[in-house]
């Protein structure tokens, strides 16, 4: 791939790659693919919740998963940080703590993929199976 | 922090949550004067005079989800402790600014770090926010804008494997022609 330098080497690579390119996801179907949300606060910086949100970036875009995967501040649980909160379609969101790459990795086979609960979840809200 | 790519993602934060429409983050160096100066500015809501006087108060926070507030104390710290110094800047309805200096050369100046990382994510998760980053050097310039990205890009989302790499690719190869040290 030749280097690229300016701002019109990367239009001409974005010309290139044309055909595969989707559109940003607007609001109207944004409660139809998962939002994956990194605590980007200064307890998650210094935890290293860059190179987690790089992995759900890279991962995702590996696995061809629809989501979209952005940044928030504190959420209040700077004790268990990199925290992040995952959104399935038409499901509440569900709050992970210590997501390092391994957890990544598990987040996307086993949550995202399959709808299957794993370990590490902080609770948010106190419902009961009784509701 | 270990590195000025994370203090840049945490201070640009503040701005954010301050309502701001535009951000500016400026890197300063020059090898004749042995100075880094990083400055982030932001049209947000600002601060009182009260407030300002507390803001590099690692007790004082405008947050509710908890006591503290560490992004300035901590670049604060830093800063002086690489022989330079932390000025902030702000007026209510008038925005902030913030000005950390370091010794460019200093042993305890953090690096750079992958200041294209933060900044692509910075981009990706704030697609309203005209975020704008200039790194000037004793050789040269580079200037990198949201404005720009989205001129070029249009609506094409930036989580694209190829826009993604493009991005850090241009980043890091202007970078490198200027001689910036990261």
């Amino acid at each position: 791939m030749t280097k690229i330098k300016s701002l019109a080497d990367l239009r001409k690579m974005k010309e290139e790659v044309q055909s595969k390119i989707r559109l940003r996801e607007n609001s109207e179907n944004a409660g139809q693919v998962v939002q994956i949300k990194v605590g980007m606060a200064t307890c998650g910086i210094a935890s290293g919740a860059k190179e987690t949100m790089r992995f759900f970036v890279e991962q995702l875009e590996q696995e061809a998963i629809d989501a979209v995967v952005t940044q928030t501040g504190c959420m209040g649980y700077c004790y268990a940080e990199p925290t992040v909160e995952v959104t399935l379609p038409d499901k509440e969101p569900v709050v992970f703590g210590y997501v390092g790459k391994e957890k990544v990795h598990e987040i996307i086979d086993v949550y995202i993929k399959r709808g299957e609960l794993i370990d590490g979840i902080i609770p948010v809200n106190f419902k009961t199976i009784d509701e | 922090m270990r590195t000025l790519s994370e203090h840049i993602m945490d201070i640009v934060q503040n701005s954010v949550r301050a309502g701001a429409t535009l951000i500016e983050v400026i890197v300063e160096e020059s090898k004749k004067n042995d100075l880094c100066e990083l400055t982030i500015t932001d049209n947000g809501c600002g601060m009182n005079d009260s407030q300002l006087h507390d803001a590099a108060n690692p007790f004082f926070t405008s947050r509710k989800t908890r006591k503290v507030g560490l992004g300035l104390p901590l670049l604060k710290q830093n800063a002086e402790t690489a022989e330079g110094e932390l000025k902030i800047d702000s007026g209510i309805g008038e925005g902030t600014s913030i000005t950390a200096t370091f010794g460019l050369s200093h042993i305890d100046k953090p690096p750079m770090g992958d200041v294209w990382e933060t900044l692509y994510q910075l981009w990706l998760s704030y697609p309203k926010i005209e975020l704008a980053y200039r790194h000037k050097t004793d050789i040269g310039e580079f200037e990198l804008g949201s404005g720009d990205l989205k001129e070029v890009l249009g609506d094409v989302s930036l989580q694209q494997k190829e826009i993604r790499n493009g991005i850090i690719e241009l980043i890091k190869t202007n970078l490198n022609e200027i001689e910036a040290t990261i």
